[in-house]
C-alpha cells in the first residue's frame, strides 16, 4: 500500500512519490535519525532551549519545595512551642517557591512555544521551498491533498509534540523529584504510596488495546458520516434532480447512528479511566493514614509530613497523565518527522548546472535535435523527434490526445528532462542555462488559465514588476480591459476562487496579459479546448494575434482559425512528427491533418476515442 | 479545526474576529434546550452524579482532617502521660489505630464514590451530546436537502460542509465542557462554601478568596484567547490558501520562474500566522501567572492565618490540613473556568452559523393537497414566462414555447442569456416569477414535486459523480434498475465500450476515490444516468459541450432513437448538436429573438445564421460573422 510504511531506506527511484501513509498506525516509535535531523533545525537557537529546559528544571523544583514548606508550616504550628517567628519564615520561604515557581513555569513556557513555533516555522519553509524545487515528473504523481497534509497535518503534530516538549521534560524532573523526596523523607512510607503507581500503569497497559480499537472505529465512523454529509453537499443538484432525498437520508441515518454508538463507546471506555485514578488516589491517602499516622504517633514522621505527602499523592498523577500523553504525541511526531524527511530528501533533478549561463539577447529560436523522452523510461512519449522553430515564426503542433503535444511544450521549458537528444532554445542547450533566464525568455500560456486569489491587478502582475500603466497597457493589447473596467472594482476586483465570478474566457484573456506583461521573445501556447461559447472565442482570436505579434511562438492549436493561420504546422501522431507545412500543402496531401480538420466542426478537437495519455491516467488513478 | 470566520472572510483584510456577546445567551439557550427535550433523564443523572461526586471529594479532607486530629491528639496525651502504665499507653495507641483504619477505608469508600460518580457524570454528559449531535446532523442534513437551488447557488458547498461538520461539533461540545463543566464547578464551589463556612468561616472567606479573582480574569482571558485563536486560525488558513494555490497552480509558478516570488508569498503569510501565535501563548501566560499567583496567595493566607490559630491552640491541626486539603482540590476545576468560556465562545459563533441554515424555510415545495402529475398526451408549455433571480434583474421575459410528445425544441444564445434557466425552471428547481409552465394543462406548482421530477430528467452540463461503482452511479435515480437497462443507457451515450474495458468494468468505482473521468466521459456518464429512468421530458442543458464531434453525432443518433416518444430540449452552444431540432429558439437577454426551424432561421439572415457561418468552416463565414458579432459585442458593452 505505502512506500514509507516499508520503512528501511528504501534506494531511491527516478521518479519518488508520497506514499499514501497519512494514518497514524506507523508507529515509528522513536527514530534517532528522524530526532538528529531534526536537531539541525534546533541548532540555531541554542540559548532558547537551554533556557527552557533550565527554566523547567527549576520550575519542577519549587513544586517539590511547595508541598514540603506547607508540611513546614504544620509541622512548626503544630509543634506546640507557639514560635509565631519560625512560622512567619517558613511561610516566607513558601511564598517565595511559589513566586520562582511562577517565574520559572513563565519563563519556560514561554521559550519554548516561542521556540517550537521557530523551529516548526523553518521546517514548513524548508518543505514548501523543496516543493518550489522539485520535478515536475515528481509533482504530477503527488495529489495536492497529500501535499498538503505534509505540510499541514504533520508539520501540526511535529508543533504539538515539541510545544510540550519542555513541559514534558519538566514533567519527568518533576515525577524523579516527587518520587526521591517521597523516598527520603521517610522511605517505607514512600514505597508503600508509590505501590499504586505499577497499579496504574498496569491497569492502562490493559485499557489501553481496547481503548485504540474502539477510538479508531469512532474516527472511521465519523469520518464516513461527514464524508456522507459532503458528497451529499456536493451533489445537492443531482440528488434532488434524481428525487434521492429519502434514500439518501435512510443511508445517512444508519452511518450518523454507527458514529453516535461508537462516539458513545469510546466514550465510555474514556470514562473507565476516571476512576481508576481517583480510587488509586483514595488508597494511597489511606496508605499516608494509617500507616503515616502510625509512624507519626511512634514520632518516626512529623504530623507536617504527613500533610505533604497528602498533597504530594494529590499531585502525582497529573504528571504520570501527561507523560502518557507525550507518549502518544511523541509517536505521531515521530512518524510525522518520517513522513517532513521524506519530503525534504526527495532528489532534485532539475536544477542549474554549476556553470549555467543566462539566456539572454539571444536568436529567439527552438530547436529539437533528435529528442526521445518518456514519463516512464520504458514508455516514451515521444519518439526521436527533431523540430526548429524559426524566429517570428508561429509554429502548430495538433495531434490526437496523447500524441506528445504537451510533452513538447513542457521540456521547451524544461519542466522534464530528455531521455536522449537535445531541446535548444536560442541555440543553447536548456541544461545549460539557468532556470530563471529560461523563464524570463519563455512566456507561457496554459491550458487552464489558473488564477491566484487576490485582485485582477495582482494577477496580471504576478511575479513580475509591472507598473499599473503597463499592466493596463498589456489589458488592452488583449482586449481585456474593457470587461475589466465593467467591474465593480476594476483592477482591483478581487478573485473569487481562483477566478469563478468571472467567465472562463475572460480568465483566459487574463492568463494573456499575464504573460504580455514580461514581454518575453518566446511564446508558448497551449490553447483552450473547453468549450467557449462564439462570441468569447472571437475576442480571444484576436487577442492571440496580439500575442503572436513580433514573437516566435509554439502552439498546441485546437482552434481552425489558429492553426490555419500558423506559419507551419507540426502533426504528431503516437509520439512522432508525420506531418509537417503549411495549412494549404497539408491538405492537399489529404493524410492525417486534412482528416482531422474534416472532422473537426467549429473546433479542432481530439479524433474520438481514448489516446494512450489517458489510458495512463487511468492506471494510475487506479494504482493509487 | 477552522470553524467560522476563517473561510467566509475576505483575505486582505484580516479583521479582528468577534464575538457575538448579544447573540450568546439566546444561542446557548437553545443547545441546553435541545438538551433538555432530547434527554432529560441523561442530563438530570449527570448532575446528580455531579453532586454527588462534589460531596464524596469534599468528604476526604474531612476524613483526613480528622485523622491528623487523632493523631495529634494522641501525640498530646501521650506526652502528657509520658509516665503513665505502658499499658495504659498501648491501649490508647490501638484505639487511635483503630480510628485511623476506619478512616482509611472511609477514604477509600469517598474516593471510590467520587470516582465512579465522575466518571458516569462525564459519560452522561458525552452521551448526551452525542444524542444532541445525533438529531442536529440529521436535522441538517434533511433540511438541505430540501432548500432549494437558489439557496444553493448563494452559499458556497465548502461552507455548508463545514457547518455541518466543525460547527456542528462545536455546538456539540458545549453541553459537555460548557454547560457540564460549569454546572459541576458551580456544584463543588457551593457544596465546598458550605462545609468550610460551616467549619470556619474566616479561614472559608480567606481560602476561597482566589475564586472570584480568578474566575473574573479567566473570563476576561477566556474571551480574548478565543478571539486570539480565531485569529490563528484565520491566518492559518490564509496561509493554507496561499500553500495550495502554489501547489494546484505548480506550472503557472514553474512557467514564470516565480519561486522567489512565491516564497515572498509564503513568508508574508507565515510570518503573520506566527506574530499572532506569539500573541497567543503571551494572552496563555497571563492567565497562568494571575491564576497561579492568586491561588497561592490564598494559600499563603490559610497557613498563616491557621498556623498561627493552631499554634496559639485555637484550632486543630486537623482543621488547619483540611483546608490546605479543600483549596487543593479547587485548584484545578477553577481553572476550568477559561475553557469553559472558551467553549461558550466557540458554541455561540459554530451554533449560530449551524441554526442560520436549519432556519432557513424551503421555498418550493407542494401547495397543501397538491395531486400527482397526471401525463396523458405529455404536452410541455410555457406560457408567457418571467424569470428573476433578484427582484430587478430579469433573466427571462415573456418566454412561451410548446413541445408534445416526439417532437425536439432546441435552445441556442449567448452566454448568460438565460438558457440553463429555462431547463431549471421544468423540474421546478427555482419558482417562475410570472406566466406558467404547465404539463398537459396542469400548473407545475399545482402539482407533487416528487411526481413532477420524476416525469422531468435533467442532464447538467456539470455532471456530478458520486463516489460509487459505475452502477451506481448510472442508476442514480434508480436504484433497483435491471442490469439491461444500464447497459443500454450507456450504449446510448456511447460509454458502454470504455467501461467494459475499466479494470472492473461496471464495478470500477468512480468520483473521488476512483478513476478519474475526463470531461467528455462525464458528461456521458450524466447522459447515461438521465437516460436509465425513462422520464416524459428528456432536457439536456449544454451536455455534449465537452464531448468531440465524432462522438457526440453517435450519441446523438442513438439518442435521437432512445428519446423518439419524449419531449425532447436540447440547449447547446453548437449548432450541429440542435439543427434537426422541430423547433429552434434563439435567445437573447431572456427573450426570444428569433424561432423555427434550421431552414427557415438560416433564409431569415438573423442571429442564427451568423452564428452559423461562424461555427461553419468557410474562410468567409468567418470574416462576415466576425464583423458583425464584434459590432454586436461593442454595441453590448455600451
Amino acid at each position: 500500500m505505502s512506500e514509507i510504511a516499508s520503512a528501511a531506506p528504501a534506494p531511491r527511484r527516478r521518479n519518488a512519490s508520497l506514499g499514501t501513509s497519512d494514518s497514524e498506525e506507523i508507529f515509528a516509535s522513536f527514530d534517532t535519525r528522524v530526532v538528529r535531523r531534526f536537531a539541525a533545525f534546533l541548532k540555531p537557537h541554542p540559548w532558547a532551549a537551554f533556557g527552557a529546559l533550565t527554566a523547567a528544571c527549576a520550575g519542577a523544583g519549587a513544586q517539590v519545595l511547595i508541598p514540603l514548606t506547607i508540611g513546614q508550616a504544620v509541622s512548626v504550628a503544630t509543634s506546640g512551642q507557639g514560635d509565631s517567628h519560625r512560622l512567619d519564615v517558613v511561610i516566607i520561604q513558601f511564598f517565595a517557591a511559589v513566586v520562582v515557581f511562577t517565574i520559572t513555569s513563565l519563563v519556560s513556557q514561554w521559550l519554548s512555544t516561542k521556540l517550537a513555533q521557530k523551529v516548526i516555522f523553518d521546517v514548513r519553509r524548508a518543505m514548501f521551498d523543496h516543493f518550489q524545487r522539485v520535478s515536475l515528473s515528481f509533482m504530477d504523481k503527488t495529489h495536492v491533498g497529500r501535499v498538503m497534509s505534509r505540510l499541514q497535518g504533520d508539520v501540526n503534530a511535529m508543533e504539538e509534540f515539541l510545544e510540550s516538549t519542555t513541559s514534558t521534560l519538566g514533567d519527568i524532573v518533576l515525577l524523579l523529584g516527587i518520587v526521591v523526596t517521597l523516598l527520603v523523607m521517610n522511605w517505607k512510607l514512600g514505597l508503600l504510596t508509590m505501590l499504586v503507581l505499577p497499579a496504574l500503569i498496569g491497569l492502562r497497559a490493559i485499557w489501553l488495546p481496547y481503548s485504540k480499537k474502539t477510538f479508531r472505529r469512532a474516527r472511521d465512523a465519523s469520518s464516513i458520516a461527514n464524508g456522507a454529509l459532503a458528497e451529499n453537499i456536493s451533489g445537492v443538484r443531482t440528488v434532488q434532480e434524481t428525487r434521492r432525498e429519502a434514500m439518501n437520508f435512510e443511508l445517512y441515518e444508519e452511518k450518523a447512528e454507527e458514529n453516535r454508538k461508537a462516539a458513545v463507546d469510546s466514550a465510555f471506555l474514556a470514562a473507565l479511566m476516571t476512576p481508576t485514578v481517583s480510587i488509586l488516589t483514595g488508597f494511597a491517602m489511606a496508605v499516608i493514614i494509617v500507616v503515616g499516622g502510625s509512624q507519626v504517633l511512634s514520632s518516626e514522621l512529623q504530623l507536617g509530613a504527613m500533610v505533604a505527602y497528602v498533597i504530594f499523592v494529590q499531585r502525582f498523577f497529573e504528571p504520570v497523565r501527561m507523560l502518557s500523553m507525550q507518549y502518544t504525541a511523541m509517536q505521531r511526531a515521530m512518524a510525522a518527522g518520517y513522513r517532513i524527511f521524506e519530503v525534504l530528501d526527495v532528489p532534485l533533478t532539475i536544477v542549474d548546472k554549476p556553470d549555467a549561463v543566462a539566456l539572454k539577447d539571444v536568436e529567439p529560436t527552438i530547436e529539437f535535435d533528435h529528442v526521445t523522452f518518456g514519463y516512464n523510461t520504458d514508455r516514451p512519449v515521444l519518439r526521436d523527434v527533431s523540430l526548429k522553430v524559426k524566429p517570428h515564426q508561429v509554429v502548430a503542433l495538433v495531434g490526437p490526445t496523447g500524441s506528445g503535444k504537451t510533452s513538447i511544450i513542457s521540456l521547451v521549458r524544461r519542466f522534464y528532462e530528455v531521455d536522449q537528444g537535445r531541446v535548444l532554445v536560442g541555440g543553447h542547450d536548456v541544461r545549460d542555462v539557468t532556470l530563471e533566464s529560461l523563464g524570463q525568455t519563455i512566456g507561457m500560456v496554459l491550458q487552464e488559465p489558473f488564477l491566484f486569489t487576490g485582485t485582477i491587478e495582482e494577477n496580471i502582475r504576478y511575479a513580475s514588476n509591472a507598473t499599473h500603466d503597463q499592466i493596463v497597457e498589456a489589458a488592452k493589447a488583449v482586449r481585456a480591459h474593457d470587461f475589466i473596467m465593467r467591474l465593480p472594482e476594476g483592477y482591483d476586483t478581487r478573485l473569487g476562487q481562483r477566478g469563478r465570478n468571472i467567465s472562463l474566457g475572460q480568465r483566459q484573456l487574463l492568463s494573456f496579459a499575464r504573460a504580455l506583461v514580461i514581454n518575453p521573445q518566446i511564446l508558448i501556447l497551449d490553447e483552450a479546448t473547453a468549450n467557449i461559447d462564439s462570441f468569447t472565442e472571437l475576442e480571444i482570436q484576436r487577442a492571440l494575434k496580439v500575442l503572436f505579434a513580433g514573437r516566435t511562438c509554439l502552439v498546441i492549436a485546437h482552434r481552425l482559425a489558429t492553426v490555419r493561420d500558423a506559419d507551419d504546422i507540426i502533426v504528431l501522431q503516437q509520439g512522432r512528427i508525420v506531418e509537417q507545412g503549411p495549412h494549404d500543402a497539408l491538405m492537399a496531401k489529404g493524410g492525417l491533418y486534412a482528416n482531422l480538420y474534416a472532422s473537426s466542426h467549429g473546433s479542432f478537437d481530439d479524433l474520438p476515442g481514448e489516446g494512450e495519455d489517458h489510458a495512463d491516467r487511468t492506471a494510475y488513478a487506479l494504482s493509487t | 479545526m477552522a470553524d467560522s470566520q476563517g473561510a467566509t472572510s475576505s483575505p486582505d483584510k484580516v479583521a479582528t474576529p468577534t464575538i457575538d456577546v448579544k447573540a450568546m445567551p439566546h444561542i446557548l439557550q437553545r443547545i441546553v434546550v435541545m438538551a433538555l427535550k432530547i434527554d432529560m433523564k441523561g442530563v438530570v443523572l449527570a448532575i446528580l452524579c455531579s453532586l454527588g461526586a462534589a460531596v464524596a471529594t469534599l468528604i476526604v479532607p474531612r476524613l483526613f482532617g480528622a485523622s491528623v486530629n487523632q493523631v495529634a491528639a494522641l501525640l498530646k496525651q501521650a506526652n502528657l502521660v509520658q509516665h503513665a502504665h505502658a499499658a495504659e499507653q498501648a491501649a490508647l495507641q490501638a484505639q487511635s489505630i483503630h480510628a485511623l483504619w476506619v478512616a482509611a477505608i472511609l477514604i477509600i469508600v469517598a474516593s471510590t464514590g467520587q470516582g465512579l460518580l465522575t466518571g458516569l457524570s462525564g459519560f452522561q454528559a458525552e452521551r448526551v451530546s452525542q444524542m444532541v449531535a445525533h438529531h442536529m446532523r440529521l436535522d441538517y442534513f434533511r433540511h438541505l436537502q430540501r432548500l432549494s437551488f437558489s439557496f444553493h447557488d448563494k452559499i458556497h458547498s465548502g461552507d455548508l460542509i463545514t457547518r455541518g461538520m466543525i460547527d456542528l461539533e462545536g455546538a456539540r461540545m458545549f453541553i459537555q465542557n460548557g454547560m457540564m463543566q460549569s454546572l459541576t464547578l458551580l456544584l463543588l464551589l457551593v457544596v465546598a462554601a458550605v462545609m468550610m463556612f460551616i467549619a470556619d468561616p474566616v479561614m472559608a472567606l480567606l481560602a476561597l478568596g482566589f475564586v472570584p479573582i480568578s474566575i473574573y480574569t479567566l473570563v476576561r482571558v477566556g474571551f480574548l484567547l478565543r478571539i486570539a485563536w480565531m485569529r490563528v486560525q484565520m491566518l492559518t488558513s490564509l496561509l493554507t490558501l496561499a500553500m495550495e494555490e502554489n501547489l494546484q497552480g505548480v506550472r503557472v509558478v514553474r512557467a514564470f520562474a516565480a519561486r522567489n516570488f512565491e516564497m515572498a508569498k509564503f513568508d508574508n503569510a507565515a510570518t503573520q500566522a506566527l506574530k499572532e501565535a506569539y500573541k497567543r501563548i503571551l494572552l496563555r501566560m497571563r492567565a497562568i501567572r494571575s491564576t497561579t499567583l492568586t491561588f497561592y496567595a490564598s494559600m499563603a493566607l490559610v497557613l498563616w492565618y491557621g498556623g498561627h490559630k493552631v499554634a496559639d491552640g485555637a484550632m486543630t491541626p486537623g482543621r488547619m490540613t483540611e483546608f490546605i486539603l479543600y483549596l487543593n482540590i479547587l485548584q484545578q476545576p477553577v481553572r476550568q473556568v477559561i475553557m469553559i468560556v472558551m467553549s461558550a465562545a466557540r458554541a455561540t459563533t459554530c451554533g449560530g452559523r449551524l441554526f442560520e441554515i436549519l432556519d432557513t424555510v424551503p421555498t418550493i415545495a407542494d401547495k397543501p393537497g397538491a395531486q400527482p402529475l397526471a401525463v396523458a398526451d405529455g404536452v410541455l408549455r410555457f406560457d408567457h414566462v418571467d424569470f428573476a433571480y433578484d427582484v430587478g434583474k430579469p433573466i427571462l421575459h415573456d418566454v412561451s414555447f410548446t413541445v408534445g410528445k416526439g417532437q425536439t425544441l432546441g435552445i441556442v444564445g449567448p452566454p448568460g442569456s438565460g438558457k440553463s434557466t429555462i431547463a431549471n425552471l421544468i423540474p421546478r428547481f427555482y419558482e417562475v416569477t410570472g406566466g406558467a409552465i404547465t404539463i398537459d394543462g396542469q400548473d407545475i406548482r399545482d402539482v407533487q414535486l416528487a411526481s413532477l421530477r420524476e416525469y422531468v430528467g435533467l442532464v447538467q452540463q456539470e455532471a456530478f459523480m458520486f463516489d460509487a461503482t459505475v452502477t451506481n452511479n448510472v442508476s442514480y435515480a434508480d436504484p433497483w434498475a435491471e442490469e439491461r437497462r444500464i447497459v443500454d443507457a450507456t450504449k446510448t451515450a456511447q460509454l458502454h465500450d470504455y467501461i467494459a474495458n475499466l479494470p472492473g468494468a461496471y464495478s470500477t468505482r468512480v468520483g473521488e476515490r476512483g478513476v478519474a473521468l475526463s470531461g467528455g466521459q462525464r458528461q456521458r456518464m450524466s447522459i447515461a444516468r438521465g437516460v436509465v429512468p425513462g422520464p416524459g421530458v428528456m432536457i439536456f442543458d449544454d451536455s455534449t459541450a465537452a464531448i468531440d464531434a465524432v462522438t457526440e453525432r453517435r450519441v446523438r443518433d442513438a439518442l435521437a432513437e432512445a428519446t423518439k416518444a419524449k419531449a425532447t430540449i436540447i440547449i447547446a452552444h453548437r449548432l450541429s448538436s440542435l439543427m434537426h431540432a422541430d423547433e429552434i429558439l434563439v435567445l437573447e437577454a431572456g427573450r426570444v429573438v428569433e424561432r423555427g426551424t434550421h431552414a427557415e432561421l438560416l433564409a431569415l439572415g438573423g442571429e442564427y445564421f451568423d452564428l452559423y457561418q461562424l461555427q461553419s468552416r468557410t474562410e468567409q463565414g468567418l470574416s462576415t460573422a466576425d464583423a458583425k458579432i464584434r459590432r454586436k459585442v461593442t454595441e453590448a458593452a455600451e
